[in-house]
């Protein structure tokens, strides 16, 4: 998966995202290492600091942890990966029932059309 | 410990021309620097005012707390923006040519980055493209161990694909105790990998903050930014 950024928003928080999503879909799973600061930035095109900040502020949510002689490693914790798992299907859902609701669609025909998608 | 870059009420006039007015700069180590500015607003003065290139008027540039001399010259490792090697030099002649002025010059590290780039070690200067010569005076200089990397307009002449790499290279060479001070116009191919940006016009300060930062505050890009700051 490329790392798309945007250039209008802050990196960091970008990263925080992408390597968030990471996580929850398994990609990195749980327990295992991470690549290094140096990779990641590598593999991202980004500033290493900014890197550093990244992961910085996923240490400080729990999804990662950092092992003073080791590296960083995905929580072997799984409730905190559902819980943020559940936290972005929630965000993700909001997104399209806002703008579903932009289209002009009462509750009624937002569920039909979901529904409607799901079923086929 | 002292900053790498302090620049203390640096002023610079070219006769009448005031070309820098009382600039207060700190540049820390470790960061990646974007010195951004329209035309003429002085942005190749204050490099050259960096390297010891130029005297200043008034005020001082310290380089490591000291002023611009031998020692800072070895610190930096200095990009013009113009070409400066002798024209019927090859590749492996410019190495060593390199290797014999400065000490902290990595040949290997100049290698491995030319056969990336493609470039053989037997071609001449006056035999390149101006893309290509661009690359081989950025791979010169980002070969030495510096603390400090001034790059005056590095790549302007370069294609998109080599640029992806040339700033990987950018990110790659990144040491904790160094900093690179990168001046361009291309803002938008380079403002992921900036951690700060120093913003010039007519000659005063006009802003020194971290990119996230704007992005925080403003909500738009750099280059968004500089477009707003410096419409026409």
């Amino acid at each position: 998966m490329p790392w798309n950024l945007n250039t209008d928003r802050p990196i960091y928080l970008q990263l925080v995202d992408i390597i968030s999503f990471r996580i929850i879909s398994g990609i990195y799973s749980a327990g295992t290492k991470l690549p290094s600061v140096r990779d990641l930035a590598s593999e991202a095109s980004v500033n290493p600091n900014t890197m550093q900040k990244a992961l910085a502020e996923l240490e400080s949510t729990g999804l990662i942890f950092a092992n003073r002689t080791s590296g960083r490693f995905v929580t072997e914790d799984n409730s905190l990966i559902r819980d943020a798992k559940r936290k972005l299907a929630k965000e993700y859902s909001e997104e399209i029932i806002t703008k579903l609701r932009e289209l002009g669609l009462s509750n009624e025909e937002i569920k039909a059309t979901i529904a409607d998608i799901l079923d086929n | 410990m002292t900053p790498l870059l302090e620049c203390k009420a640096l002023t610079k006039k070219y006769g009448n021309t005031l070309a820098l007015n009382n600039i207060n700069l700190t540049l820390e180590r470790g960061r990646i620097i974007g010195l951004l500015g329209p035309n003429a607003s002085g942005k190749t003065t204050l490099i050259k005012l960096i390297n010891g290139l130029l005297t200043p008027t008034g005020g001082e540039v310290l380089i490591n707390g000291q002023k611009p001399g031998p020692e800072s010259k070895l610190a930096i490792a200095y990009l013009p923006d113009t070409t400066f090697l002798c024209e019927w030099m090859n590749v492996e002649q410019l190495i060593d040519y390199y290797k014999d002025f400065y000490n902290n010059f990595d040949s290997q590290k100049a290698y491995d980055m030319l056969a990336r780039l493609n470039i053989g070690k037997k071609m001449k200067l006056k035999a390149m493209s101006k893309g290509t010569k661009e690359k081989v005076q950025l791979i010169l200089t980002m070969s030495r161990k510096a603390d400090l990397y001034c790059l005056d307009e590095p790549i302007g002449g370069v294609d998109p694909a080599s640029r992806d790499y040339i700033l990987e290279t950018i990110i790659n060479n990144y040491n904790p105790e160094g900093s690179i001070l990168i001046s361009t116009h291309l803002i938008s191919d380079i403002e992921k990998v900036l951690d700060e940006i120093v913003l010039i016009q007519g000659g005063n300060l006009y802003m020194h903050k971290t990119v996230d930062e704007i992005r925080e505050e403003k909500g738009m890009s750099i280059d968004g930014l500089f477009r707003e700051v410096f419409r026409c």
